[in-house]
């Protein structure tokens, strides 16, 4: 549900807490449960993508300039772009670190 | 026997608009028709005794035509559930029964009817729990789901049980929650009353077709069963506690109009020879009946004693509780049911919760009483009676005894 945009009322729930409107996951910030945080290397990243394609949030959107960039909105930290990467180019790094 | 009986009878003591047809039917199988008679679309059961009859009888009625429903024959209890909880999401009035182990098998399921506002209506055949393993009546069954979030009502015989079981599709569907409808297995199961059947015009009238604002349909999308994070888990969680709460009116006002259509009378508590009590006993279910003999028994040796019994289970009805206690001076409270290691049978415990809340105080004794199916006979009823009066001269309260326990 929308905790980004602050708390909702019991009263405005609908009945059951169902959900009237579709796909609204979009709403949910996923990324404040983020720990370890994917930092790309330009210079080491050859645009193939797979970390689009490995990624089980869909943050990754591409940029004008070819690159795939992580939504961190989204981004839960869980690695698998690190890992999935054949260049290295995408480090985790420590959120306080950062 | 019948018409020379009629004869003897001066017709003019008998206004003719009075006159009910009275049907002698085994109570299990007057509920299936209340069932039928309220157009369930959707049965899903798995067969248990005591609850027996009652589904084998809506499975007779599917399969002879007799009625246009859907008749799901699951694999167990939690699967009963399971497909009457999506049956109902979908807008289709649904139906099951069970008892005892069977409930215990949907335990969780229960919770979730409830949470998702699915107006199911299910038949408990009260009975005990294993182990030791045992197929007889008490209240231990229906006592584990009373933190269940459903609307939860006892019947005393078998007509209150069919009336319950039409009042029980006009509350869930009034109020979007689910209905707990408790019978006393074997006592009002498997027993041959004479039922009065409202007319099919009367319960089309009493239960309109079930039209739910929000239901799964794929031209409309909707999510069930979403998670609840813990930024909104609490809030879901007072929705529906408030629900339950604002559904006592619905109740109500459902009995009110069940009374205009057909003069019978029910409210959330029962009371019998309460005016002027000062000791009352409070039992629920089937054995109400017994114990108001022993009433009139004390009544007639001049000691002023009453009963209470809670109809209406959940939501509590705590103002008609405190309101038809009078000015008792002790109360013994009967549970069916164990609360292993409290400091109650499950009704005790909500009766002190109740009287701590008021100015009213009587002393209050609780007992156990009529587990998996023991007798409580007129003279058990008139022992407790008399325990209550011991406990009204003695200082301090016992948690609770174990009445009639062999030593």
């Amino acid at each position: 549900m929308p905790k980004d945009e602050g708390l909702v009322s019991w009263k405005n729930l609908a009945p059951g807490m169902i959900i009237l409107e579709a796909g609204n996951s979009v709403k949910f910030k996923t990324g404040d449960w983020r720990a370890f945080r994917p930092v790309l290397d330009k210079e080491k990243c050859i645009k193939c993508g797979l970390c689009y394609v490995f990624c089980p949030d869909l943050c990754y959107t591409k940029d004008e300039e070819g690159y795939y960039i992580c939504n961190l909105y989204y981004c839960k930290g869980c690695g698998i772009c690190a890992k999935n990467c054949p260049r290295q180019a995408i480090t985790m790094v420590l959120e306080e670190e950062v | 026997m019948g018409e020379e009986l009629a004869k003897k009878i001066p017709i003019a003591i008998v206004e003719p608009l009075k006159i009910k047809k009275k049907i002698a039917k085994e109570v299990s199988i007057a509920i299936a028709e209340a069932v039928a008679q309220c157009r369930v679309d959707v049965i899903s059961a798995y067969p248990i005794t005591p609850q027996t009859h009652i589904v084998e009888h809506l499975a007779e009625l599917v399969n002879n035509g007799e009625l246009d429903a859907e008749y799901i024959p699951v694999e167990s209890e939690h699967a009963a559930m399971s497909a009457c909880i999506g049956a109902s999401a979908t807008g289709a009035r649904t139906f099951t029964s069970t008892a005892s182990q069977g409930l215990l098998f949907m335990y969780e399921n229960l919770f979730i009817a409830s949470a998702f506002r699915l107006p199911i209506v299910m038949v408990i055949a009260n009975r005990s729990v294993s182990a030791p393993i045992s197929i007889w009546n008490d209240h231990s069954d229906v006592m584990s789901m009373r933190d269940a979030g459903w609307i939860t009502t006892f019947a005393e015989n078998g007509q209150e049980a069919v009336d319950l079981v039409y009042h029980a599709y006009r509350v869930a569907e009034k109020a979007l929650l689910p209905v707990a409808v408790n019978i006393d297995g074997f006592i009002l199961s498997h027993v041959i009353e004479p039922i009065e059947f409202l007319d099919q015009e009367l319960v089309d009238k009493y239960i309109p077709p079930l039209r739910m604002k929000y239901k799964l349909n794929p031209k409309r999308p909707i999510t069930m069963g979403a998670i609840g994070v813990p930024e909104i888990y609490t809030e879901a969680k007072k929705a529906q506690d408030e629900a339950l709460k604002a559904s006592y009116k619905i109740i109500i006002n459902a009995w009110r109009e069940f009374e205009k259509l057909t003069g019978r009378r029910y409210q959330p508590v029962e009371t019998y020879r309460m005016e002027d009590a000062e000791v009352a006993l409070i039992i629920m279910g089937s054995l109400a009946e017994t114990a108001m003999n022993a009433v009139d028994f004390l009544r007639e040796r001049g000691k002023k004693v009453g009963l209470l019994r809670f109809r209406l289970w959940r939501p509590f009805p705590l103002k008609d509780f405190l309101k038809a206690i009078g000015k008792v001076k002790a109360i013994g409270v009967i549970d069916r049911a164990i609360s292993h290691g409290a400091t109650g049978g499950p009704v005790g415990i909500e009766v002190r919760s109740a009287l701590y809340q008021s100015k009213k105080r009587p002393k209050v004794v609780n007992f156990i009483a009529g587990l998996s199916g023991r007798d409580v006979t007129v003279e058990d009823f008139v022992k407790l009676f008399e325990k209550t009066y011991e406990a009204m001269r003695k200082k301090t309260n016992f948690s609770y005894e174990i009445y009639g326990v062999k030593e």
